[in-house]
């Protein structure tokens, strides 16, 4: 975990509002672990005040990929930032998709839309362990599955989903899912994406009593762990916690998650 | 070579920029990104007697240059904190200022008498003034008398000394100073958070499931300077400077009002190097200006 006030730019990619950003910053690209974040400066002035949280794509051993769409302030003064100039970042944060000593096996990973972004270096890790991938990428539309190649040019093996039947299955990735579970039922599930898109995922994991990671988001003051600003309510015992998302997370086992309360 | 010492009477700082408290977690949070040994002195986060849930989320929302927040004061209590984690505050080498909280007046007792048997604390910081514990912003440091009774209790009490932390809640911070002062305070810190509050149009619900939070950051700085110098011109004990300070610059204008020291509280988020930073552009701001000690300039500011 540390600060480098210089992460530059080397590749920028765009495609609508989604945008991919390759930073050069070897120290926080050799600690990175799949599911971890980082908080970027969007801008030198007070508003908006505050770092921006954004899950780690891609890591490889020199430099880190951002994946992200415009979707406030924040990200669309990021968007503007231009090749060749440097960001200051924060990294890596959280805790991760994996505890460490978790024998993997066969490994669903389902996203949605800009949710997609932390699961492409999940993939890439657990290939490289011999884990079985299968990756299913869902968006509204065709225009939100900007990554599809990317994905398929790795080798990784993919289904798509978009509500509209644009391209893919047609409806939510959530049932393309359900119905490859039933197929082949997978030992771990791996989920990002809207709010609704992932409890759904929780219930169909519990459903088929399939452990599944989610990775959830928040608003975050810090990044980590000092502001307890992020906090989601997370079962303990009976009862449940105010946990934070930025150091407890941002993964959390899916029948943790307090759903009503995780607004 | 600019002699950025401070004394506050009660304590020595190696320069007047300390964390504030709420805004630094325990300290150690810091330090993969800040040599703590170098910030003046770190107060941290409010601690009740034991531990504590704090508000529902959503506990911040981001305004124009600032932040309300409503986390509500969770925090892991004086015996976990005492044995896990100021152990560690101790081997840094710095000021270590315990933030002090209560839900009654006999839990900031509690505290200060739990507190008090440990070592490596330099002072209390006496919270009177967290805006998001009580409906509506309620704390004692909205009225003089309640303000005076809780300090001399807690004075009474303590081995250490107590800066008392005032809120910017109120008609007028002169009276609420003096009557800290009267009550046998050390020094005062101020300003905590204003009350404050925002809305989603679309769903026409307060933003923070608190209702209203506490504004921080640069946005409030003003409103800061503007109490920080009324307060140091009505006491003499040590006055604190904080809100909203996110430079050298802003730091040296409370020294200039009458701050002896100050408290860097959300520019951490933003910054994690804050506080070390601050003091390093205060000293280039004094070469540059040929001051050989900071103290130099406290109230110093022409009428």
């Amino acid at each position: 975990m540390r600060q480098d006030s210089a992460a530059k730019i080397i590749l920028k990619q765009s495609w609508g509002d989604y945008y991919l950003f390759r930073l050069e910053t070897p120290k926080i690209a050799a600690e990175a672990r799949p599911g971890q974040f980082l908080m970027v400066r969007v801008n030198d002035t007070p508003y908006p005040l505050l770092r921006r949280p954004f899950s780690i794509h891609a890591g490889e051993k020199k430099t880190l990929e951002l994946f992200f769409q415009v979707a406030g302030q924040g990200t669309a003064l990021l968007a503007q930032k231009r090749k060749g100039e440097t960001l200051d970042v924060i990294g890596p944060l959280g805790k991760g998709f994996i505890p460490d000593g978790e024998n993997l096996g066969t490994s669903y990973l389902i996203g949605g839309g800009r949710g997609i972004a932390p699961l492409y270096f999940l993939a890439r890790h657990l290939k490289r362990l011999g884990t079985e991938v299968k990756v299913f990428y869902g968006g509204k539309s065709l225009a939100d599955l900007p990554l599809k190649e990317k994905f398929k040019k790795v080798g990784l093996d993919i289904l798509f989903s978009t509500d509209d039947g644009s391209f893919g299955f047609r409806g939510f990735v959530t049932k393309l899912m359900e119905a490859e579970i039933k197929r082949k039922r997978p030992a771990l599930l791996f989920v990002c994406g809207p709010e609704r898109m992932m409890k759904k995922s929780a219930e169909i994991a519990a459903s088929h009593k399939i452990p599944a990671r989610i990775s959830l988001e928040s608003m975050m003051g810090c990044g980590f762990g000092a502001c307890w600003g992020c906090v989601k309510k997370i079962k303990k015992g009976d009862g449940g916690n105010w946990r934070k998302i930025c150091e407890d997370g941002p993964a959390f086992w899916a029948e943790e998650i307090i759903w009503d309360e995780a607004r | 070579m600019v002699d950025l010492s401070v004394d506050l009477g009660f304590l020595k700082l190696r320069n007047p920029v300390l964390a504030a408290s709420g805004a630094f977690g325990y300290g150690l949070e810091f330090s993969p990104f800040v040599d703590l040994s170098k910030i003046g002195g770190v107060v941290v986060k409010g601690l009740h007697f034991g531990p504590r849930e704090g508000n529902p989320p959503p506990r911040l929302v981001e305004t124009t240059g600032g932040l309300i927040n409503a986390i509500g004061l969770p925090g892991v209590g004086v015996e976990r904190f005492s044995k896990e984690i100021l152990p560690e505050l101790r081997k840094i080498g710095t000021a270590v200022l315990v933030n002090v909280c209560g839900t009654s007046d006999e839990e900031y007792i509690q505290v200060i008498e739990y507190l008090d048997r440990q070592e490596g604390i330099a002072a209390y910081e006496l919270n009177i003034s967290c805006p998001n514990v009580n409906r509506n912003g309620l704390c004692p440091a909205l009225d003089p008398e309640t303000t005076q009774a809780l300090v001399k209790q807690a004075k009474a009490k303590s081995r250490r000394p107590i800066i008392v932390k005032l809120s910017p809640n109120v008609t007028d911070i002169a009276e609420i100073a003096k009557a800290a002062e009267e009550a046998g305070a050390d020094g005062l810190s101020l300003i905590n958070t204003l009350l404050a509050m925002a809305v989603d149009i679309e769903t026409g619900r307060p933003k923070l499931a608190n209702i209203f939070g506490g504004l921080s950051g640069p946005a409030i700085k003003p409103i800061a300077l503007r109490m920080t110098y009324q307060a140091a011109a009505a006491v003499k004990i040590p006055v604190i400077g904080i809100g909203g300070i996110m430079s050298g610059a802003d730091a040296l204008e409370f020294l200039i009002v009458g701050a002896k020291a100050v408290q860097v509280g959300t520019a951490n988020f933003i910054d994690p190097a804050a506080t070390v930073r601050i003091a390093r552009e205060m000293e280039d701001f004094c070469r540059r200006k040929g001051i050989k000690k900071i103290t130099e300039l406290i109230q110093t500011v022409k009428r």
